[in-house]
């Protein structure tokens, strides 16, 4: 009874003052957020990080679209990203050259209209059929486009790629867009903009079509929708935010070139999103951030930190189908019954063994790149401080030892955490809790 | 002409078979079960590095046999432990696992032989030119695939006709659930399928190896061409991926050694194009030149006109 009278209560709150803001609290507290990290993070490859961030984003997002609302698993998805970049690119030149009143902010919508032009086109192939035969089209229209961008030369401006001067364009306020903290504001605040407008797609009602179609699009079309319909529009809409990011890239590095066609670009936001979590709208923003995170950093440690990347994805398709976003979810209701505490033990007993087969892994993959690609340095290498060689039985052992220990206990760890977890869930479901 | 004529068929005909080889396996995972392997071009391009450093230990021709057979039970094991699991959480899952699996590989690869090019020469035996046409002198190694691959495609055609194994993969490519009622351990034969599969590739690898260039890059550059030639012979379809085989290695063949561009088909008729405009290129580029994107124009043309493929009888 009490939950009935407070239910009221609660609305007559929201209706007045700040009450009334709180529905828009998330995007208030993004839009701070995104408006304040600058200033935490002031150094030059920070903030480069971040503008990189903004645009995987946005990228991640538009791919998500077709993932994990309408259910098309796309590998070619880098075409409207680089034809959005090089429409952005020649956009820009050609205001400055005709000396166009056009202001930079504006541009990226080049990018985006170039990429919702040719995923109408495209789309038009494609979307006829979803499933398997829709991911080989992508791939299709994929190696198309990329193997035309390095034919095509007085468009594509082969291999270098086509240079633009984002400085010469008409100036708002005085900004001129030289400084990087100028174009990462410019960045974000596309960034939160197109966040927004797929988020609101999201829940329209053509937001749910799509999710009644990747569900069960027979049932779908006796509703009386077309699927093929439904699929095409969202290819276009998603053909639409890809070419903002595409735009966007090509302001921040007032740079177009083949690469962003390569077969890695379209991977790369696969691994993001799904990585971060199709399944919610959270995740490929999780996918973004963490992934170019990994990039930028990873690769300063290692020369093969792709093979991590491709290991991780795989370990994600094998035992985290939700990605990160879903694993964070699953523990919802668990927390809002208060039972999250009964598998903290659970957690703390698997970190240990988790930690001893990565550090294994590591120490595996580190000596055997080594030894192949590092041959001509010699076999003595160094990692954490401590140097060993390489050819050496001991440090061989060792990695053995980590990763068949490690991978036994972290056996015996997960048997007690499936059991808590059990109990925490039996618990959220005594109070009614769904999970 | 007649010389070209000659020497693009038969080195359209041999990159033909050299792709069927890859694609028998493909297309037999598929209608079996399901999942169309990513990682499959992966499979022929570690075929190609084994049997390299194979043929360093112990000579070609022991490579010829033991890589193929190592890549099959590399195969079967990503079957067993990998795909397996997978299956549970649908197509899409499987199709992203094999994804990953070429990502991995790839970078195994790269890791273990480096990223350029290694010397895999072909065997002394095998070093001489078999014939000479009109000057041209054609290398008996290039003779040698050949045969392989026919000789594979023949074994591979009578084991599926002929024998009991043949019958029973044949039945589950139709009917799984059928044959698993009557008594059959599909998971075995889809096991054995996938390893069978990944030795094919293997063996195009070892035999592809010193004749094109062995590289790391090698599955990325086959793999998409290999989804054209499944999806234009028709899922599932043995003849239709022979077929399909055959004819993009004349078509990328023959594309090669034209040199024309549109510009010359308006020679004479007083019609000159513009060639400085930001789209002149389209006039100035010559059939060689785009050669390498023929195949994926033919497969979007399939799936306009012929969704089911050229020989197969199911929906893509």
């Amino acid at each position: 009874m009490s939950d009935a009278i407070a239910t009221p209560g609660a609305r007559t709150a929201a209706q007045t003052g700040i009450g009334r803001l709180a529905p828009w609290g998330v995007w208030i507290a993004a839009g701070v957020l995104l408006a304040a990290l600058p200033l935490v993070f002031r150094s030059g490859t920070a903030l480069t990080m971040l503008s990189l961030m903004g645009i995987a984003i946005i990228f991640a997002l538009s791919y998500n679209m077709l993932l994990g609302q309408t259910g098309l698993l796309s590998f070619g998805h880098a075409v409207y990203y680089g034809l959005g970049a090089y429409f952005t690119v020649h956009a820009i030149n050609w205001a400055i050259a005709a000396k166009l009143p056009i202001p930079l902010p504006i541009m990226p919508l080049v990018g985006g209209l170039a990429g919702l032009g040719f995923a109408i086109l495209f789309g038009w192939v494609s979307t006829k059929r979803s499933g398997t035969a829709f991911a080989m089209i992508s791939l299709g229209l994929a190696e198309l486009v990329g193997s035309s961008s390095l034919i095509l030369r007085s468009f594509f401006g082969g291999e270098e790629g086509v240079t633009t001067n984002r400085t010469k364009l008409l100036r708002l306020f005085d900004w001129n867009f030289g400084p990087q903290i100028q174009v990462y504001y410019l960045i974000a605040a596309w960034c939160l903009l197109s966040i927004a407008l797929m988020y609101a797609l999201t829940r329209t009602p053509f937001g749910r079509m799509c999710n009644a179609v990747r569900d069960n699009s027979e049932r779908a079309q006796f509703v009386g929708y077309n699927p093929q319909v439904v699929r095409y529009i969202a290819f276009c809409l998603s053909g639409l935010f890809a070419g903002i990011a595409g735009g966007l890239t090509s302001i921040n590095f007032e740079l177009a070139n083949a690469a962003l066609f390569s077969a890695a670009q379209s991977g790369n936001v696969l691994l993001a999103t799904f990585i971060g979590g199709a399944g919610h709208f959270v995740g490929p923003i999780l996918g973004a951030v963490l992934v170019t995170y990994l990039q930028n950093m990873l690769s300063d440690v290692t020369e093969v930190w792709q093979l991590y990347f491709g290991l991780m994805f795989i370990a994600t398709v094998m035992y985290a189908p939700g990605g990160l976003a879903g694993l964070i979810m699953m523990h919802g209701p668990i927390w809002r019954a208060g039972a999250l505490g009964r598998l903290l033990a659970g957690y703390a007993l698997l970190l240990g063994p988790m930690a001893m087969v990565t550090v294994g892994a590591v120490l595996v993959i580190e000596m055997m790149t080594h030894l192949g690609v590092r041959a001509a340095e010699g076999t003595t290498m160094k990692m954490g401080g401590i140097s060993f060689d390489a050819k050496s039985w001991l440090p061989w052992a060792l990695a053995l030892i980590l990763l068949v220990g490690g991978g036994g206990l972290a056996r015996l760890a997960w048997g007690y955490l499936a059991g808590a977890w059990d109990r925490a869930e039996a618990v959220a479901r005594e109070k009614g809790l769904t999970v | 002409m007649a010389e070209l004529i000659l020497i693009s068929t038969l080195n359209g005909v041999l990159y033909g078979l050299l792709l069927f080889l890859m694609a028998s396996g493909l297309t037999l995972i598929f209608s079996m079960m399901g999942v169309l392997n990513f990682a499959h071009a992966s499979f022929y391009m570690l075929g190609a590095f084994l049997g390299f450093q194979i043929s360093r230990w112990a000579g070609f021709w022991v490579a010829l046999i033991v890589a193929p057979v190592l890549v099959g039970l590399v195969g079967a094991l990503v079957e067993r432990f990998g795909l397996r699991n997978v299956h549970r959480h649908g197509h899409v899952a499987e199709l992203l696992f094999t994804f990953g699996l070429a990502f991995v590989i790839e970078e195994l690869v790269q890791i273990v032989w480096g990223k350029s090019p290694v010397d895999f020469r072909t065997p002394t035996l095998l070093d001489f030119p078999a014939f000479t046409v009109f000057a041209t002198n054609y290398p008996a190694y290039k003779l040698f695939m050949l045969v392989i691959s026919v000789a594979i495609f023949v074994g591979l055609f009578l084991m599926l006709t002929r024998t009991r194994i043949g019958l029973i993969v044949q039945a589950a490519l139709t009917h799984p659930h059928m044959v698993a009622h009557l008594g059959h351990n599909v998971p075995l034969v889809f096991m054995s399928v996938f390893g069978v599969g990944a030795a094919l590739a293997g063996i195009a690898g070892v035999i592809a190896g010193p004749a094109l260039v062995t590289q790391s890059s090698m599955a990325a550059l086959l793999g998409p061409i290999l989804f054209v030639v499944v999806v234009v012979g028709g899922l599932g379809s043995l003849q239709g991926a022979l077929f399909a085989s055959l004819l993009i290695g004349l078509l990328q063949t023959f594309a090669i050694s034209i040199n024309l561009s549109l510009s010359d088909l308006f020679v004479g008729s007083g019609f000159t194009p513009e060639p400085n405009t930001l789209l002149g290129d389209l006039w100035r580029v010559s059939v060689a030149q785009i050669a390498p994107i023929l195949p994926y124009v033919l497969l979007i043309l399939i799936l306009v006109f012929k969704p089911t493929g050229l020989f197969g009888n199911r929906e893509t």
